[in-house]
C-alpha cells in the first residue's frame, strides 16, 4: 500500500477581512415587521469593524481554510493522551434534533424532559464505568473537572474543619494537574515516579502528611502503563485523611477492566471528548464530568438532576456544594455525542473498545521498539512513549522525526511529554485504527528512521509536502501579533 | 464491530506479534485485585435505526421553537443561525481535528481562530481577545483572577446586576483562593450603583454586566473612571453581545476587560452549552491572561502563517504557575460565532441589532399601554423587566400550557422582586406573538 501523503493543489485564501466589498451581506434580514424606536443617541455606537461577504465569499473561505487542516476523518491521528478515536456520524445528527438545540436552560425542568433524561443516564452510566456513586456533567472539559475535584476536595477538608495546603502530584502529571490544584490554593508537591515508571508506595508515604488535601494520580500514567500500586498508595494517602483524585484522561484503556472506585479513587473527571468519542472540534468543545464516591457526592456543583415521581427534576437542595462551575449545565451537545456513544457500543463494546486500544498501542510499541527507544520495557496500556534517543547521534531530534511523519500522511504523536523522558514521542492509536493503518504508520516510522541516518537534512527540512513550511514560533512570541 | 475494524484473524496476528496469547494478557500487569470482577452494567448497543428512533421521541418531548414561543432570554438566546453555519462548521477537518499543536498541519482551525480573535476584538473595542474560554461565566471569573494578577489586589466588585448564575462561578472559583468579592447593589432604574466601591481598600477590580441581567445599558464610562481612579480595572461581562451592534462597545468605554457569552453569535442554545466564553483585553495584560491565543508569523519560506503562541503562560509549560488551568476550550463555537460574524458583516450586524432593538421597545410599550409596570426607565436592548399583578404566575403556568414562556421569574434571584420577570425578545419574535402575548396576559 502507498502512504497516504500527497501533495494537492492547496488554494490559499486571504484573511476575512482582505475580502468582500463593503455593502455584500451573507444574510438575510429578517423582517422587519415593527417600527423603528427612538436610541439613546449618547450610548449608540458605531458598530463593529466587520468585513462585509457575500454567502459564497463565507463558503469558499471556510473551505480553503478548512483544506489546510489535517484530522482524525483524514487520517491516524496518534496524539498521546488525547484518544483520537473516530467519532460516530449518526451522533452529530442527534445534537442538531430542534428539542435539543432550541432548548433553554432556564424553563422548567418538566419542559425539558428529553435531555434531563439523557444527562440522567449518562451520569448513571458514567458512574458504572468508573465505579464511582454520584457524578456532575456541569464541568466545560477536562481540566475544569479537576477543577471541580480539587474544589470538592478542599470542600471536603473544609467540612471536617481542616484547611490542608499541599497537595502531591507525579512528575508524569498532565500540567492541568497542578494548574488545577494551584487555583484551589494548593502547593502542587511532585512526586517522582519510580524506576520502572510506576510511583512507589514508599515514595509517596514519605511525602504524604495531615496537611496534605490528597494525590491526584492519571491511570493509566502519561507513560502508559498502568499504576499497580495504586491500591497501596490509596491505602497511604487515606490512612492520612487524605483523598485520591483521579485524572480519568486516560479511560480509554480501562473501560470494563478496571473501575477506579473500586482501587481506592474518590474523585475523578472524565472526558467525553477523548474515551466517549466526541469530536475534538480543533480545541474544544469539550466535557470533563466529574465523578465521586458517595462521601463526596454532597459537594457535587449544582444544580444536580433528581428523580422525582417520575419526573426529572433540578435540584440546588445540596447545601455541602462547591456552587457552580458553568453559567448553565456544561456543554450539553457534547454529553448527547457521548450518550450517543455509549448507547451505540453496549458493555461489550466499550470494553472491546479498550482491549483493542490497548492491542493496537502495543503492537505499534513492539513493531517500533528496535528502531526507536523504548525507555520503559514493558506491557503498555493505550499508549506507548518512545524517544529519539537512536537518532540523537544524527543529531536529529523528536521534533525532526515527527515532523518528517506529515509529509508520509501522519499527524504526529504527542511530542516532549512526558518530561520524564526527553525527547519523548508519546504514541496514541486508539482502537478505531485497524491493524493495515498501523502497519503503514509503523512502515513510515521506520523509514523516517532510516531517513535519519542516511539523508537527516530531509528531517530536519520536514515537512515538505504540507501547504506551509515550519513556522517561526519565537517571532511570533517575540513581536506578538494577536489580531488583525 | 461497526467502529472498530479488527477481525479474529487480525487480532490473533497482532497479539501473536506482541507475544502474546490473549486479549486478556494485555491486562496482566494490572493486580487481579484491581480488575473488574463483572461485566459492565450497560444496555446492549443499539443500531442506528434504533438511535435515531429514541432520540427523536426524547428530542420531541421538549419544548421546543417555534411551536413554543419562549420569551426567555436571561444568558441564552434565540436567533437566527445562517445555515452556513452549521454547514461549513460541520466540515470534518474543523471537527475532528485537536488542538493545533502542530501548524503545518492546522493552518485551517488557526487562521479561523486569528480572525475570530480579530472579529472579537473589533466587535468588543479591545486590542486582543483570546481563543475562546468556556462560557461567559467561567471567563468572568478568569477575568477576575486575572485583575487580581495584574493589580496584586485582592478585592472583587461586582454588581448584583451581573447574570445569577455567573455570580455563582465566580464564587466557586473565588472560595478557595480566598479573595474577596463584594457586591454592588442595583439603582431604581436598573443599572448598578457603584459608589461603594469608594470604601473597598483592595480593590483590583470593578465587574458589571452590559447589558446588564435586566436588560439595561450600563454608564461603563462613569464606572470606568471610578474604576480607574481606584487604580482598579474595569470589566465588563456580557450575555447578548449583538447590543455592540447598537451601543458603545466596552472598549470604547474603557474597559480594561471585556468577556461574556457569544452563544447568541451563531451557536444553538443547546440547554446552555456548548456556548462560548468571549475573553478581550489590553495589549499590556497580555501576559496575564488565560486561555489559548494564536499569533501571526511566517514559515521558513517567509509566507504568513498562523502559531498558538505566548504559551509560557500556559498550563503544559507553567504547570502550577498558569494563568489558568484551561487546556482545552471551545474553539468549534468560536470558529462558529466568527462565520456567523462575518456572514452578517459591519451592515447586517448593525441592522439585525437595531431590529432586535425595536422589538423589544415594541413589545415594552404594548406592556405600558397594557399597563403593566416597567419599573426601569433607562434604555435596554432585547431584555427588560415587567411588573405584572399579584399572582401572575398562575396566568404564567396557564401561558406555559398554551406554549406561550412569559418571561423568567426574577423572585428566585432576586426575593425583593415578587411578580417581576424579564422579558426577552429577538428578531425569531414576530409582532404577532408579541401581541399575543400581552392580549392573553390582559385576559
Amino acid at each position: 500500500m502507498e502512504f497516504p501523503g500527497a501533495s494537492g493543489l492547496i488554494m490559499n485564501e486571504p484573511l476575512l477581512w482582505e475580502k468582500g466589498r463593503a455593502g455584500r451581506c451573507g444574510f438575510s434580514l429578517p423582517r422587519r415587521d415593527v417600527p423603528f424606536s427612538p436610541v439613546d443617541e449618547a450610548l449608540a455606537g458605531t458598530g463593529p469593524d466587520f468585513p462585509d461577504l457575500s454567502e459564497g465569499d463565507i463558503v469558499r473561505h471556510y473551505t480553503r481554510l478548512s483544506q489546510w487542516n489535517f484530522c482524525v476523518d483524514s487520517g491516524l491521528y496518534p496524539l498521546g493522551s488525547c484518544t483520537m478515536k473516530y467519532s460516530p456520524k449518526i451522533s452529530e445528527k442527534q445534537v442538531g434534533r430542534r428539542g435539543f438545540a432550541s432548548a433553554h436552560p432556564m424553563i422548567p425542568a418538566l419542559l425539558s424532559q428529553g435531555i434531563l433524561r439523557i444527562m440522567h443516564e449518562l451520569e448513571r452510566t458514567l458512574c458504572e464505568i468508573t465505579g464511582m456513586d454520584a457524578a456532575s456533567l456541569q464541568p466545560a472539559a477536562g481540566a475544569q473537572g479537576e477543577l471541580a475535584g480539587m474544589l470538592i476536595i478542599h470542600a471536603f477538608h473544609r467540612s471536617n474543619g481542616e484547611k490542608r495546603t499541599k497537595i502531591l502530584v507525579p512528575d508524569t502529571a498532565h500540567g492541568t494537574n497542578p494548574a488545577s490544584a494551584a487555583l484551589c490554593g494548593y502547593t502542587p508537591v511532585p512526586i517522582p515516579s519510580g524506576v520502572n515508571g510506576i510511583l512507589s508506595p514508599d515514595a509517596v508515604a514519605s511525602l504524604m502528611d495531615e496537611d496534605t488535601a490528597g494525590i491526584m494520580i492519571t491511570n493509566p500514567n502519561t507513560l502508559g502503563l498502568f499504576e499497580n500500586n495504586i491500591a497501596a498508595i490509596a491505602g497511604i494517602i487515606h490512612a492520612k485523611g487524605g483523598l485520591v483524585y483521579g485524572d480519568g484522561a486516560n479511560m480509554n484503556a480501562l473501560m470494563g477492566i478496571v473501575k477506579p472506585g473500586e482501587v481506592g479513587v474518590d474523585v475523578m473527571h472524565l472526558n467525553l471528548h477523548k474515551t466517549f468519542a466526541a469530536p475534538h472540534g480543533g480545541g474544544g468543545p469539550g466535557s470533563g464530568p466529574v465523578c465521586v464516591k458517595k462521601h463526596l457526592a454532597e459537594f457535587l456543583p449544582v444544580p444536580r438532576i433528581v428523580m422525582e415521581g417520575g419526573k426529572y427534576l433540578l435540584s440546588e437542595n445540596f447545601p455541602g456544594t462547591i456552587g457552580k462551575v458553568h453559567a448553565f449545565h456544561g456543554n450539553v451537545g457534547v454529553m448527547i455525542k457521548a450518550y450517543c456513544y455509549i448507547r451505540l457500543m453496549g458493555a461489550e463494546g466499550l470494553t472491546r473498545a479498550s482491549e483493542i486500544a490497548v492491542l493496537n498501542a502495543n503492537y505499534v510499541k513492539e513493531m517500533l521498539k528496535n528502531v526507536y527507544h523504548l525507555p520503559y520495557e514493558q506491557i503498555c496500556m493505550h499508549e506507548c512513549v518512545l524517544s529519539d534517543k537512536n537518532q540523537n547521534e544524527y543529531k536529529i531530534s523528536t521534533l525532526d522525526i515527527v515532523k518528517r511523519l506529515m509529509d508520509y500522511g501522519y499527524h504526529p504523536p504527542t511530542v516532549y511529554f512526558p518530561l520524564v523522558v526527553p525527547g519523548a514521542i508519546m504514541i496514541e492509536p486508539t482502537e478505531t485504527e485497524s491493524k493495515e493503518e498501523l502497519d503503514l504508520f509503523i512502515t513510515a516510522m521506520k523509514s523516517i528512521a532510516r531517513e535519519a541516518k542516511e539523508a537527516p537534512y530531509i528531517l530536519r527540512e520536514a515537512p515538505h509536502r504540507t501547504k506551509v513550511k515550519r513556522l517561526d514560533e519565537t517571532r511570533a512570541a517575540r513581536q506578538p501579533c494577536l489580531a488583525g | 464491530m461497526r467502529f472498530i475494524p479488527h477481525t479474529d484473524d487480525d487480532i490473533t496476528s497482532m497479539l501473536a506479534a506482541v507475544g502474546l496469547a490473549s486479549l486478556d494478557d494485555l491486562f496482566s500487569s494490572i493486580p487481579a485485585e484491581c480488575r473488574s470482577r463483572e461485566p459492565l452494567k450497560i444496555s446492549e448497543a443499539v443500531t442506528e435505526w434504533e438511535l435515531n428512533d429514541f432520540m427523536e421521541k426524547l428530542s420531541a418531548s421538549m419544548a421546543s421553537t417555534p411551536e413554543y414561543k419562549i420569551f426567555v432570554g436571561a444568558g441564552s438566546y434565540d436567533h437566527f443561525i445562517p445555515e452556513t453555519v452549521p454547514f461549513l462548521l460541520g466540515r470534518s477537518e474543523f471537527v475532528t481535528s485537536y488542538t493545533p499543536y502542530q501548524p503545518e498541519l492546522s493552518q485551517g482551525t488557526l487562521q479561523a481562530i486569528y480572525e475570530y480573535q480579530t472579529l472579537t476584538a473589533r466587535l468588543l473595542g479591545m486590542e486582543i481577545a483570546n481563543a475562546s474560554m468556556y462560557d461567559g461565566a467561567s471567563a468572568l471569573a478568569e477575568a477576575l483572577l486575572m485583575a487580581i494578577r495584574v493589580t496584586g489586589k485582592k478585592q472583587a466588585a461586582i454588581s448584583t446586576l451581573i447574570h445569577p448564575h455567573y455570580r455563582r462561578v465566580v464564587r466557586t472559583y473565588f472560595e478557595p483562593a480566598g479573595y474577596e468579592l463584594i457586591e454592588l447593589p442595583y439603582l431604581e432604574n436598573g443599572t448598578t450603583d457603584i459608589t461603594p466601591i469608594s470604601k473597598i481598600d483592595d480593590l483590583a477590580a470593578v465587574a458589571v454586566q452590559s447589558p446588564n441581567f435586566f436588560g439595561c445599558i450600563e454608564q461603563l464610562a462613569g464606572a470606568a473612571k471610578a474604576a480607574h481612579d481606584r487604580r482598579a480595572l474595569l470589566v465588563v461581562s456580557f450575555t447578548e453581545p449583538l447590543a455592540y451592534g447598537l451601543y458603545k462597545s466596552p472598549g470604547s468605554q474603557g474597559a480594561d476587560i471585556a468577556c461574556g457569552e457569544g452563544q447568541s453569535l451563531g451557536i444553538p442554545r443547546s440547554f446552555g452549552g456548548p456556548g462560548v466564553g468571549m475573553f478581550a483585553s489590553k495589549m499590556d495584560y497580555v501576559r496575564q491572561m488565560p486561555g489559548r491565543l494564536v499569533g501571526k508569523t511566517i514559515d521558513a519560506k517567509d509566507r504568513r502563517g498562523f502559531v498558538l503562541t505566548l504559551a509560557t503562560r500556559e498550563q503544559h509549560i507553567r504547570r502550577g504557575k498558569a494563568t489558568s488551568n484551561i487546556c482545552t476550550n471551545n474553539s468549534l463555537c468560536a470558529v462558529a460565532a466568527s462565520m456567523y460574524m462575518a456572514s452578517l458583516g459591519a451592515g447586517g450586524f448593525r441592522d439585525l441589532a437595531r431590529l432586535n432593538y425595536d422589538k423589544a421597545e415594541y413589545l415594552k410599550n404594548l406592556n405600558k399601554t397594557a399597563r403593566f409596570k416597567v419599573p426601569n426607565s433607562g434604555p435596554t436592548f432585547n431584555e427588560f423587566v415587567v411588573e405584572f399583578p399579584p399572582n401572575f404566575e398562575v396566568i404564567h403556568r396557564r401561558l406555559m400550557e398554551q406554549k406561550i414562556i412569559a418571561g423568567l421569574p426574577l423572585e428566585t434571584y432576586y426575593p425583593e422582586l415578587a411578580n417581576h420577570y424579564l422579558i426577552c425578545v429577538t428578531e425569531t419574535i414576530t409582532r404577532d406573538d408579541m401581541d399575543t402575548l400581552v392580549r392573553e396576559v390582559k385576559s
